[in-house]
């Protein structure tokens, strides 16, 4: 465990580094203007910024969170399952495929109901 | 363990790893990096019949030598004066901004896609040793755990910065990211059916013995099975293809910062060495990504006739130059299709996210497995 995940540990501090040293480089080397409410000001193709900063949006990007979070868990499910397929095979037959079948089919029912109620409908 | 912490083993284990991890990220990716922003401009511009970034040499004049170094095609110190121009440039932090997150977003668009390199396998061995960082059994499962992180990044970008443009491009790259991760989870697992593991050193070497999954004649003439096999296998090609687009905001997928509407989308209000940061880790996960299909698909570090690393130190060297190489071809093929294609808009990229990426290759995870449990 400690053999295989250290080297792991070590790329991640690698990466930290190398991050918080450009950081820090390019604040000690970088040029520092002068400040003045026009810069400060959120970025609208030179117009003063009007309305709420971070406007309302469609609900339709949280369905599509829910749905992924469903279907990950599906995948997730399906790794396992691909890892062990040959070796079940030669044992046991192909019970296997068929369990896994009927599994995805159960969840392909709400993935059909989500389509028809036009979850993923982004015309309108 | 402890025995384990202190034995002298423990820091051949540290000094192997610490000397794999620099010279694949800084001697490696780092470097393949800006030659391919530079390979960019100049394949783009070539394309468009212009000429591209020609000028920039070393400029060794300054070190006492005669004449400047400007070898090849020109324009091969461009990388370099971007990057010290990148540092030598202000470094802006607007005031309406939520400043720790301002602050973490670009190092967690960074940090991910330098990570997921570890576990992958970008050699056999040389003198003995493993080229691969971190040899996990749970690879491929790694890797997907990990570059989701990157998402992080973006969604912080767009929030923290308290503007429109990259308040907009943020939530439409977390969408965008999060649909396309189950086209591409769906489509690795046709390989894992058939390799049978998740450790990526165990599909590259499933590959040398049975032949590259996309090209399986590599190893000899393939069987009856084989050639059945071959059609899931292209067709989980090309969706994995189209999802690592997707995934590392390429075009025909980059509506997160699609220019015409968003400005430059999540990173409008960076400058300098923090919009710096973004670049590079866009186009490392570009590299990762290329990588991944490499070892899934096309074989990893092998190649026809050519020996692994037990040969010789040479052969481990070749193996590794064959693998970078695939992984540039694969490049190419990315900045290619970013000057081929125009953008998709949004409903159609979630369209053919969730209605036709997903369907396929769900039917295709069953496609293979019938074809491995009903022929012979």
């Amino acid at each position: 465990m400690v053999k295989d995940y250290l080297p792991v540990l070590l790329q991640v501090l690698v990466a930290i580094g190398f991050a918080a040293a450009a950081l820090i480089v390019s604040v000690i080397l970088g040029k520092t203007g002068k400040r003045n409410p026009t810069k400060d000001s959120a970025y609208e193709c030179g117009m003063k910024p009007e309305g709420p900063s971070q406007p309302r949006f469609s609900v339709k990007f949280y369905v599509v969170a829910m749905l992924f979070i469903l279907f990950d868990i599906e995948i997730v499910f399906m790794y396992p399952w691909a890892v062990v397929y040959r070796e079940f095979l030669v044992a046991h037959g192909a019970q296997i495929f068929w369990s896994m079948l009927s599994f995805v089919s159960v969840l392909t029912v709400g993935y059909v109901y989500a389509v028809m109620k036009g979850a993923l409908d982004w015309k309108n | 363990m402890m025995s384990f912490l202190s034995s002298s083993d423990f820091w051949f284990l540290v000094g192997t790893s610490l000397a794999k991890t620099i010279f694949l990220i800084f001697l490696v990716v780092l470097p393949m990096v800006s030659y391919t922003v530079y390979a960019e401009r100049r394949v783009s511009a070539a394309m468009q019949d212009r000429s591209g970034p020609n000028r920039v040499g070393f400029p060794i004049s300054l070190l006492g030598f005669k004449k400047d170094f400007s070898p090849f095609l020109g324009g091969l110190g461009q990388p370099v004066a971007d990057a010290v121009k990148f540092l030598l440039k202000e470094d802006f932090v607007p005031g309406h901004v939520n400043k720790p997150y301002f602050w973490l977003a670009p190092c967690l668009a960074m940090i991910p896609s330098i990570v997921v390199l570890a576990a992958i396998p970008f050699g056999s061995t040389f003198l003995g040793v493993d080229m691969v960082v971190a040899n996990l059994n749970v690879g491929i499962l790694y890797i997907f755990a990990i570059s989701s992180v990157g998402v992080y990044g973006i969604v912080l970008a767009g929030w923290s910065s308290n503007s429109k443009y990259p308040f907009l491009g943020g939530i439409r790259s977390t969408s965008q990211m999060i649909s396309y991760e189950l086209g591409l989870g769906f489509s690795a697992v046709p390989v894992l059916l058939i390799a049978g593991s998740t450790s990526l050193t165990k599909i590259t070497q499933y590959q040398v013995d049975h032949g590259w999954l996309l090209l399986p004649f590599t190893a000899g003439m393939p069987g009856l099975r084989e050639i059945l096999l071959w059609i899931p296998v292209v067709i989980a090609f090309v969706t994995f293809t189209i999802c690592m687009f997707a995934e590392t905001n390429r075009l025909p997928f980059d509506l997160p910062e699609s220019e015409t509407e968003l400005v430059a989308g999540y990173h409008t209000e960076y400058s300098s060495m923090k919009f710096a940061l973004f670049f590079l880790g866009e186009y490392t996960a570009m590299i990762a990504g290329s990588s991944l299909i490499v070892v899934l698909f096309l074989g990893g570090w092998n190649f026809p006739f050519i020996p692994d690393g037990s040969a010789g130190w040479f052969w481990g060297l070749v193996n590794i130059s064959v693998f970078f190489g695939k992984v540039a071809v694969l490049l190419f093929f990315f900045i290619w299709v970013r000057w081929t294609l125009p953008r998709f808009r949004y409903d159609q990229l979630m369209k053919l996210g969730w209605l036709y990426i997903f369907e396929i290759a769900l039917v295709n995870v069953f496609l293979t497995a019938g074809i491995l449990a009903f022929t012979k």
